[in-house]
């Protein structure tokens, strides 16, 4: 007897195997992080997913009462940890919609450029993590390597590699260094080839389409009544992209297009990031073009340092605003703001609400990873063995820091 | 956020008439008041009448609005991927809270409820699975709430939390 015929004889009934509860994690490597699946399993058939998440919970909205809104923004990176720059601006847009301001020119390509190397860096460790969960370790070694250029960048351009803390309320925290343009079309120019690769190594290869193709579909109407957004939403054929649908930013003056994918399986999900990454190089590309001289910081001391600190040893005036700003924070006229913008995992919504005083009474993380995982529990069609649910889990790209929060 | 006072608002609100408020326009959307026993009724108008066809739900949260009454409120986000606007629901709740599910309505809805409940104690009435999400089961106390020190109770494990004050 071959180990098809017994599969075959435990899905038609005819061979009855003791149910077993299984637990996939906490410590995982393929559950990207401390996420617990509770697998019910008869045999190879997984019959119920129930994900148990909080093991990373750090109470970030707890905390974010407490804290004044500059000193938010480290919070915020700590969410989705592989791109933080995107975290940070979706905050910095809800406080700036609060306080009224306009962030000046040069701010926002900056920001949007910096969004995208985000986008790329996120997307870059799940098309190599992916192939790496069902079994591919090569795929994972290469983006990596191109992960680490973004990364020396990143550290350019921010002093840090991970948590940047690089877009504040108002503009950016410093301005572009000497020669990070340059470094950055070196960058947009490899990347595009190096894309290439990937999609001959993985995208061509039977094992990797066996375990990804229509597996894990989810039908569009599921999807957006599961909750799904980003990549996930669009490779499930629904075409809604926040970065056109309500711009935000520069978004509505550059050239790009939304990818979308009518399979809504595993591979759909997969290739989508693929695509995607070759429009955020489009993004950078043409920021950098048309990316003005200027301010990178909006020009009020009582909301950002002063960019020339020699002021701080004439000016009465400045050393004043210094001060009140390092010690108590900037207050935020009262009000509630709901800022959503397109993150790397889909929707990713700051939900404000102020009190007048320095520090937030309420901030609300819509987490898009949250939302996401929760497809594990929902209607997926052709989820049926474990190997399946690992694929699943690996395509929906959660990041535990983001669901936990 | 230009169309601070879009037209769908007079059909919610001709409708519906004086079962819900208006809370006018806000910086980013319109915004709507509604008492938890109209809640699901007015979800279901929102979702299936094709000229709004509410059919994403964006985001669900609890907030604490201690010392105010009533209390608590849970906040609806809503989207229409079809339409393209977007639409708050307020709906304000007293001690202890409790208001309708609408995972019915919006599966996604399933874990922001539990989210609400884990931290604010807002019990949702329906809820296929109503436990804590991020908390552990034997957790005592509701996190989020303003009641509830940053730092947590005094006990085994956290040396640095505040004493409870009953005993």
């Amino acid at each position: 007897m071959t180990s098809v015929t017994v599969l075959q004889e435990a899905e038609n009934k005819s061979r009855v195997t003791q149910e077993v509860l299984l637990n996939l994690g906490p410590q995982h490597p393929s559950t990207h992080g401390v996420l617990q699946l509770v697998l019910q399993l008869n045999g190879e058939i997984v019959e119920r997913t129930e994900p148990h998440i909080g093991y990373l919970h750090r109470g970030t909205e707890k905390l974010a009462e407490t804290f004044t809104y500059t000193q938010i923004f480290p919070l915020t990176d700590r969410l989705d940890y592989v791109c933080p720059p995107s975290n940070n601006l979706g905050f910095a847009l809800a406080v700036e919609r609060l306080l009224g301001i306009d962030v000046p020119e040069r701010a926002l390509y900056i920001r949007v450029m910096m969004v995208e190397l985000a986008r790329i860096s996120g997307h870059l460790l799940i098309v190599g993590a992916l192939p790496m969960d069902l079994g591919a370790m090569t795929a994972l070694l290469y983006t990596m390597r191109e992960r680490e250029m973004l990364m020396d960048l990143m550290e350019m351009i921010t002093g840090a590699r991970m948590h940047t803390s690089y877009i504040r309320v108002g503009g950016v925290r410093e301005d572009l260094p000497e020669g990070a343009a340059e470094r950055i079309r070196e960058f947009c120019e490899i990347l595009p080839k190096r894309l290439k690769d990937y999609e001959r190594l993985v995208a061509g290869n039977r094992v990797f389409l066996n375990r990804t193709k229509n597996i894990g579909v989810i039908a569009p109407k599921d999807a957006i009544d599961l909750g799904l957004s980003g990549p996930n939403l669009r490779a499930s054929g629904v075409d809604w992209d926040m970065r056109r649908d309500s711009p935000y930013e520069i978004y509505d003056r550059l050239d790009f297009n939304v990818i979308t994918h009518d399979d809504g399986d595993c591979y759909a999900r997969w290739i989508c990031r693929v695509h995607e990454m070759r429009e955020s190089v489009r993004i950078i590309e043409q920021c950098l073009d048309h990316m003005p001289q200027g301010d990178f910081q909006v020009a009020l001391p009582t909301i950002a340092f002063p960019v020339d600190k020699g002021l701080l040893e004439t000016s009465m005036e400045t050393h004043i605003h210094h001060f009140e700003l390092s010690a108590y924070g900037f207050k935020v006229p009262k009000g509630e703001v709901y800022a959503a913008i397109e993150a790397p995992k889909g929707e990713l919504g700051y939900y404000v609400i102020s009190d007048g005083s320095q520090k937030p009474f309420r901030m609300r993380v819509r987490a898009p990873s949250f939302v996401n995982l929760q497809a594990l529990e929902g209607k997926v069609g052709n989820m049926k063995y474990l190997a399946d649910v690992i694929a699943m889990l690996g395509s929906l790209d959660p990041v535990i820091a983001e669901v936990d929060k | 956020m230009s169309d601070l006072r879009p037209a769908f608002c007079d059909q919610i609100l001709h409708h519906f008439g004086d079962r819900v408020d208006d809370g006018g326009a806000g910086i980013d959307m319109h915004n709507i008041e509604v008492a938890p026993e109209h809640l699901k009724e007015l979800c279901g108008f929102l979702k299936e009448s094709p000229e709004l066809s509410f059919d994403f739900l964006s985001d669900l949260c609890g907030v604490d609005f201690l010392p105010d009454s009533p209390r608590f409120a849970v906040v609806y986000h809503l989207y229409s991927v079809a339409h393209q606007h977007r639409l708050r629901l307020k709906c304000r709740l007293g001690d202890p809270p409790h208001v309708p599910s609408i995972t019915d309505i919006w599966t996604t809805a399933n874990w922001h409820e539990r989210e609400a409940f884990d931290m604010y104690g807002i019990v949702f009435d329906g809820h296929p699975n109503l436990k804590r999400i991020y908390m552990w089961d034997e957790f005592e106390g509701y996190p989020m709430r303003k009641d509830y020190p940053v730092r947590g109770y005094k006990d085994a494990y956290n040396p640095f939390g505040e004493e409870r004050g009953d005993q």
